[in-house]
């Protein structure tokens, strides 16, 4: 972004957005749940930040937060600070946030069967979705632009699909038309919020290509929400890793993926299944399950689950880590207890191996 | 989309025809079970025993039941004389027999029963849909609110309150208290429409407070479900104001289901709503199935049973056809 801090001349230059300190919890009957504490990250033009962790680890509910839709929720709370191209979102009105929705930022959901509306055909829910934007534009003008856009994600026939319902869609078209949905105007910021769960690996790939293919074209920051390893891996340049709603670890994606520090990393890395090495008997899965995130165990979040927790005297058990430095150099951060060697040395020894 | 409908209207035409054969079948039966005759019932008790061999001839009662059957849809389709010898009666086409007790063809009192069954259930239909849609929305919109506690309560109360009791309250407040509308009464839609309105007011009011309560938690429930779907997350995300979220999004599949009960309400209420006719006195169909049942009169029950399945086939018919329409997923064929 030269052009716009070389106009408003600001000293300091924000990252295109920048998320701080990001909390949200809602209120409910059974009490409070803690979906994300303090998250802090951000990401620049161009830019693909992955984010990583099981299902309820508070991935999704960001990305949300991110886009202001936690505001219809009234039980939902939202402290911190959202700065999307240098205006703060948290405390702008829902107005102003209703328009950016959409427009400057943009979501693709997972499930595109249920993420888009059974009753009306999807040239028409395209259609809409520009027109929100560009008001006073003729519907002709913006049907051309949605067949273009269904062009351009690659669906055959674009005029004739474009009177299709979502339900006459495959699986992999059904996303690109979900694709085109987010992209028709342009968004700087575009969230991808598991785009390939639903689909088969083939079209797996191609929703992937599609989607660094359109970033690369329109510049685009891009946050890819993902369980999937292997797609961070080929998309991500920076990597979250996520966990009972906070961020554990994060830092570029090779730091991360070459020498990973959390053991909750290791355990994800391990669950993952690989062609390129000998067959073993089974996978190392993370063992346990998820904490609820009502009652989020005391200390570090993770320790029920870690089997390195006692190493560090009772501090997993007490203390919440801080994410900080790895002591790596870079901008590899961690938040875990055990001293940086003993991580490397367990890493290089135990873990490594077994990947 | 032809073919469908054809094999549609094959469908319809045959479970009417079953509807005939039990009913008739029912009432053939029933003069047997409880030992009485339809003659005597239909020439009076004292009447003399030539007499009554005369009417059965001429009613074609000693005929095997089959023929009997027959008789009746042919009386249905084309019409049937009543004969006895020399004496012969022309039924012309739809014909549905004679009452019994007061020797009146039954269609043609049907036929003018059924203007005022209809203004009853369009009328209320139109109230009970408003009502509980707007009603059913703002709760669900507010949900947990005192608003929304409070129309529910109230909802459950009108669909606990029989109409006979709440009939009798609207009646005794704002007809003999208040004086504020006229007892219900029906004048024909085309020779005055506003007395036409004001005389059914009160019913159609009773008779949609029933019905609204059960659109409004159906609505309400609904809508609810209808707004935890992706997709009205997704119409968020695009920008939507909550305003097109809602009212075009929300109510577009939150309304879908309500076609479905609301055909078939509909279809049940042309057949008569007995207890509304009754309590305000207006003569449709219900009233005469009240007739019918008062004073043991066969032919009066059949034809207004008749009537009622006719109603329901058709009515079930068009929220299928409709259901093509308003939802794509649906296909026909």
């Amino acid at each position: 972004m030269s052009t716009s801090s070389a106009s408003i001349g600001a000293s300091i230059q924000r990252p295109y957005l920048e998320v701080k300190d990001l909390t949200i919890r809602f209120e409910t009957d059974d009490g409070i749940v803690q979906a994300v504490s303090s998250s802090t990250f951000s990401v620049e033009k161009g830019q693909t930040l992955g984010i990583v962790g099981e299902s309820g680890s508070g991935k999704s509910v960001t990305s949300l937060g991110i886009l202001g839709l936690h505001r219809t929720r009234s039980n939902a709370k939202v402290t911190g600070e959202i700065w999307l191209d240098d205006e703060e979102l948290i405390t702008a009105s829902d107005e102003k946030v209703r328009l950016l929705r959409g427009g400057k930022m943009a979501m693709i959901f997972q499930d595109p069967l249920s993420a888009m509306h059974p009753y009306f055909t999807v040239g028409s829910q395209i259609v809409e979705a520009y027109r929100v934007h560009h008001p006073g534009l003729s519907k002709k003008v913006a049907r051309e632009k949605a067949i273009d856009m269904l062009a351009r994600v690659g669906i055959p026939q674009p005029e004739r699909r474009f009177n299709d319902y979502a339900h006459q869609f495959s699986g992999g078209m059904r996303q690109r038309a979900m694709i085109a949905m987010a992209l028709v105007n342009d968004p700087q910021l575009l969230i991808a919020d598991e785009p390939t769960t639903a689909l088969d690996v083939t079209v797996q790939a191609q929703i992937l290509d599609l989607i660094r293919d359109l970033q690369e074209e329109f510049g685009s920051a891009v946050i890819m929400i993902t369980h999937d390893l292997g797609v961070v891996a080929e998309l991500a340049d920076d990597v979250l890793v996520m966990y009972g709603g906070k961020i554990i670890e994060k830092g570029p994606a090779l730091d991360v993926f070459q020498n990973p520090q959390h053991p909750y990393t290791w355990g994800l890395l391990g669950s993952m299944p690989r062609l390129d090495r000998a067959v073993r008997d089974r996978l190392t899965p993370v063992k346990g399950t998820p904490p609820s995130l009502i009652n989020l165990p005391d200390g570090c979040a993770f320790h029920p689950r870690c089997p390195y927790a006692g190493r560090n005297g009772n501090r997993s058990f007490t203390d919440v880590p801080v994410l900080r430095d790895a002591g790596l150099g870079g901008e590899h951060q961690v938040a875990c207890h055990l001293p940086a060697e003993e991580r490397t040395k367990i890493f290089q020894q135990e873990v490594l191996p077994n990947l | 989309m032809l073919a469908y409908l054809i094999r549609r209207l094959i469908n319809a035409v045959v479970t009417l025809l079953v509807v005939t054969l039990v009913t008739f079948g029912v009432f053939f039966l029933v003069p047997k079970a409880t030992g009485s005759d339809p003659a005597l019932l239909y020439i009076g008790k004292q009447a003399d025993p030539i007499a009554v061999e005369g009417i059965r001839t001429k009613l074609g009662l000693n005929d095997p039941i089959i023929v009997q059957y027959w008789k009746f849809l042919k009386g249905i389709v084309a019409g049937r004389d009543y004969s006895n010898g020399p004496d012969i009666t022309h039924c012309s086409a739809p014909c549905l027999g004679y009452t019994f007790k007061t020797n009146q063809e039954v269609w043609p009192i049907l036929i003018k029963a059924l203007p005022i069954t209809i203004s009853l259930a369009i009328g209320a239909a139109v109230l009970w849909v408003l009502m509980g849609v707007l009603f059913g929305v703002i709760s669900a919109l507010r949900r947990g609110s005192i608003w929304d506690r409070g129309v529910m309560t109230v909802a459950l109360a009108g669909v606990s309150l029989p109409i006979y009791f709440t009939g009798l309250l609207a009646l005794s407040i704002f007809v003999y208290g208040l004086e504020w509308l006229p007892n219900a009464e029906y004048t024909p839609f085309f020779d005055n429409p506003i007395k036409w309105a004001t005389g059914l007011i009160l019913p159609w009011v009773t008779l949609a407070f029933l019905f609204a309560a059960t659109y409004a938690r159906l609505t309400r429930a609904n809508m609810l479900e209808t707004l935890g779907e992706d997709y009205i997350r997704t119409a968020r995300a695009k920008g939507l104001k909550e305003r097109t979220v809602i009212g075009k999004h929300g109510l577009r599949s939150g309304l879908t289901p309500l076609v479905t009960v609301f055909g078939l309400d509909v279809g049940a209420l042309l057949g008569g709503a007995i207890l509304t006719e009754a309590v305000f006195n207006l003569r449709g169909l219900g009233y005469w199935a009240l007739q019918g049942i008062r004073q043991n009169d066969l032919p009066t029950i059949l034809g207004v049973t008749l009537f009622a399945a006719f109603f329901i086939v058709i009515m079930n018919l068009i929220v299928d056809l409709l259901y093509g329409v308003i939802d794509p997923r649906v296909r026909l064929g």
